[in-house]
């Protein structure tokens, strides 16, 4: 069987989840992410997983926590105002530390917006979307390629840390065929959810007392816990008005806070002598490596960072960046939002300038090629 | 001998939230008699509820308990049953829960055929959040947000579950105890969706307002508006006002079960 392949951004979304091992999804039909379902529509059935079409995106989305907790993993996908409808259901993932893969092919506008074109407006939303405080993991592919690996990752990730991850990809790279190579199985190795060890009757399902990331029982393995979206003590049971409230929640923020090493992953390009750098992500990135080869044959020390993790926020990396270079460009499908991020973490260390485009349309090199221009 | 509801219950997790009065006490004793009486094992059990007074129900109970957000537990128990379709999933809900904001999994629920169990503790009120109206409010009775009595209609929950494809529904009430034992053993041991409508008492945010002195009025009126079904159906419809049928009121045998369907493509999909 020959492993390399041409797929679409979205095939390669559910392939990324088979070799992750995914068995179990549950969707809504929804542009421009239905080929994730669709193709998964055809392969679990034929490997004995689970497929759900639900009545709703909220209906999906419970029913992937559902189907982890009786130990799957799990998927959705979705986008604009379905990953609206997931929010309630993410935050109940989070709180209670039930591993799943969310996909937000980003779309424009808000409401139903553009559905056809690609957006990257719901990257605070992908921090922030739930209510509350909470921790999140996203994840922002801009290949194919990219796309089944990082999708590969989220599930890894979502089982180290015991929480939802998002991968979010814009529609061009959702809808893009390109050339994938599949790995070999093995090539990437795989993470499971941390199990206890200890007999059922001294199980605490959120017992911190070894680590952030408490190890996890799957319901019907004799393990008979309490799991509740109510903040909850070590015994999983409801807490209320307790100094407990407060640390646990600390701590879940810190399980993705503190992993930062494991977590953020980014590639640089031609950044080594940058004067100027350009900070993208999804589609937005790869048109900026145009722009800097373009610059760069021009004679201009231009360079990208381009972030895998949008977050936890390359908070670190952003900062050093910032003192390298005398100015970094955001192109960004959206009225302004990653790049507010970039500017924090500059600290006015350098100039932070934004390229916003919202018409579903991507913005061109030359788009950007003309700001790094400007900067100089 | 008496019955021992200890074996069931986590070490202390009583008191219970209900206020005194409150009939989701009685419900609750009926629902571990019925599970005993299958002989079920508790590691085989997930309990499954939304958000409401009912809903805490599955914090008392040792079994694998799920307590999820409001109106979504059916999806989050389909998810379970999916991925562990030999497993009882059995999902307790409110009226509000069930049918108003959980109404869209309702239905679905019952369409698919899938083999959960769902019991809805109907007490025609939001008692969590002080008495507001809900989809099963009866027109003219009073309610926080209906000070001035309902002017909206209420669902007739087992013809809602009938009419949407659930091939199994009955009702029962909290009065009628020992019956409804057998309605909720029924209702598990049958291979599709089931539903059972528990008519409930609510003294503290219903009663009060609808002119039930105390909750034992509320009792006695489930004794008397609550005939079975067949005795009902021999009613004049004069007779018939204000009475309602319970026992068991649609049931449907050999309709396929979803898990079965599904994984019966699975299996062929082998060969
Ligand atoms: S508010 Fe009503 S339903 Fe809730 S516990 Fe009190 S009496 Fe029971």
């Amino acid at each position: 069987m020959t492993r390399v392949k041409l797929l679409q951004g979205n095939e390669a979304c559910a392939e990324g989840a088979l070799y992750a091992g995914c068995n179990f999804f549950a969707g809504y039909p929804i542009t421009p992410s239905t080929e994730v379902a669709e193709h998964l529509a055809r392969k679990l059935p034929r490997s004995g997983g689970v497929f759900l079409q639900m009545e709703d995106e909220i209906a999906a989305m419970a029913a992937v926590i559902g189907g982890s907790l009786a130990g799957c993993k799990a998927l959705t996908a979705t986008s604009g105002p379905g990953f609206s409808l997931k929010q309630e259901n993410l935050g109940f993932a989070m709180l209670t530390e039930i591993p799943c893969v969310v996909v937000d092919v980003m779309r424009g506008g808000p409401s139903t917006g553009v559905p056809t074109g690609p957006g990257q407006s719901d990257i605070m939303q992908c921090r922030w979307g739930t209510h509350g405080d909470h921790p999140s993991i996203c994840l922002t592919p801009a290949y194919v390629e990219e796309i089944f690996s990082e999708t590969v990752r989220a599930f890894n990730l979502s089982e180290k840390y015991r929480t939802p991850v998002i991968v979010a990809f814009d529609e061009v790279v959702g809808h893009m065929r390109e050339r994938i190579e599949i790995p070999e199985p093995g090539a990437i190795p795989l993470v499971g959810r941390p199990r206890p060890t200890c007999p059922p009757s001294e199980y605490l399902p959120y017992d911190d007392s070894r680590g952030d990331v408490p190890p996890m029982a799957n319901f019907f393995e004799g393990y008979r816990y309490h799991v509740t979206g109510l903040n909850h003590g070590p015994d999983g049971f409801p807490v209320n008005a307790s100094p407990r409230i407060h640390t646990d929640e600390l701590r879940l923020l810190r399980k993705v806070e503190g992993n930062r090493g494991d977590i953020v992953r980014f590639a640089e390009h031609r950044l080594e002598d940058a004067e100027v750098a350009v900070f993208a992500y999804g589609i937005c990135g790869r048109s900026a490596k145009t722009a800097v080869d373009q610059a760069r044959s021009e004679g201009i020390r231009a360079g990208l960072f381009r972030p895998l993790t949008v977050w936890p926020f390359p908070e670190e990396q952003v900062a050093a960046l910032s003192g390298r270079v005398r100015r970094i460009v955001v192109p960004e499908l959206s009225l302004g939002q990653i790049v507010l991020e970039v500017d924090r973490c500059a600290k006015g260390r350098c100039a932070v300038e934004g390229i916003h485009r919202v018409d579903g349309d991507p913005i061109t090199p030359a788009q950007i090629l003309a700001r790094i221009r400007e900067a100089l | 001998m008496a019955f021992d509801y200890g074996k069931y219950i986590r070490p202390g997790k009583l008191p219970h939230i209900w206020c005194p009065g409150c009939s989701y006490g009685i419900v609750f004793k009926s629902l571990l008699r019925a599970v005993d009486a299958q002989g079920l094992d508790p590691d085989d059990i997930a309990l499954v509820s939304g958000i409401g007074c009912a809903s805490r129900l599955p914090g008392y109970v040792d079994f694998n308990t799920l307590h999820t957000t409001h109106g979504r537990a059916l999806a989050f128990a389909t998810g379970l049953k999916m991925a562990k379709p030999d497993k009882h999933v059995l999902v307790v809900s409110g009226d509000g829960d069930a049918t108003a904001i959980g109404g869209n999994h309702f239905i679905h629920a019952c369409r698919r055929n899938i083999d959960i169990t769902l019991l809805v503790f109907n007490n025609f009120i939001y008692g969590m959040t002080g008495g507001q109206y809900s989809p099963s409010t009866q027109p003219g009775r009073f309610a926080s947000t209906m000070p001035y009595g309902n002017v909206d209609f209420a669902f007739d929950i087992p013809a809602l579950a009938t009419g949407a494809g659930a091939t199994f529904v009955a009702r029962g009430t909290a009065y009628h105890a020992a019956a409804l034992d057998k309605l909720i053993v029924d209702a598990m041991r049958h291979r599709g969706f089931s539903v059972v409508d528990i008519v409930n008492a609510c003294p503290t945010t219903y009663g009060r307002r609808n002119k039930f002195k105390s909750p034992t009025d509320m009792l006695l009126w489930m004794k008397d508006a609550f005939v079975p079904a067949a005795a009902y159906a021999k009613l004049s419809p004069d007779e018939a006002a204000g009475k309602f049928p319970m026992g068991v009121l649609h049931r449907v045998d050999g309709k396929p079960e979803f898990c079965e369907a599904y994984y019966g493509m699975v299996e062929r999909l082998k060969s």
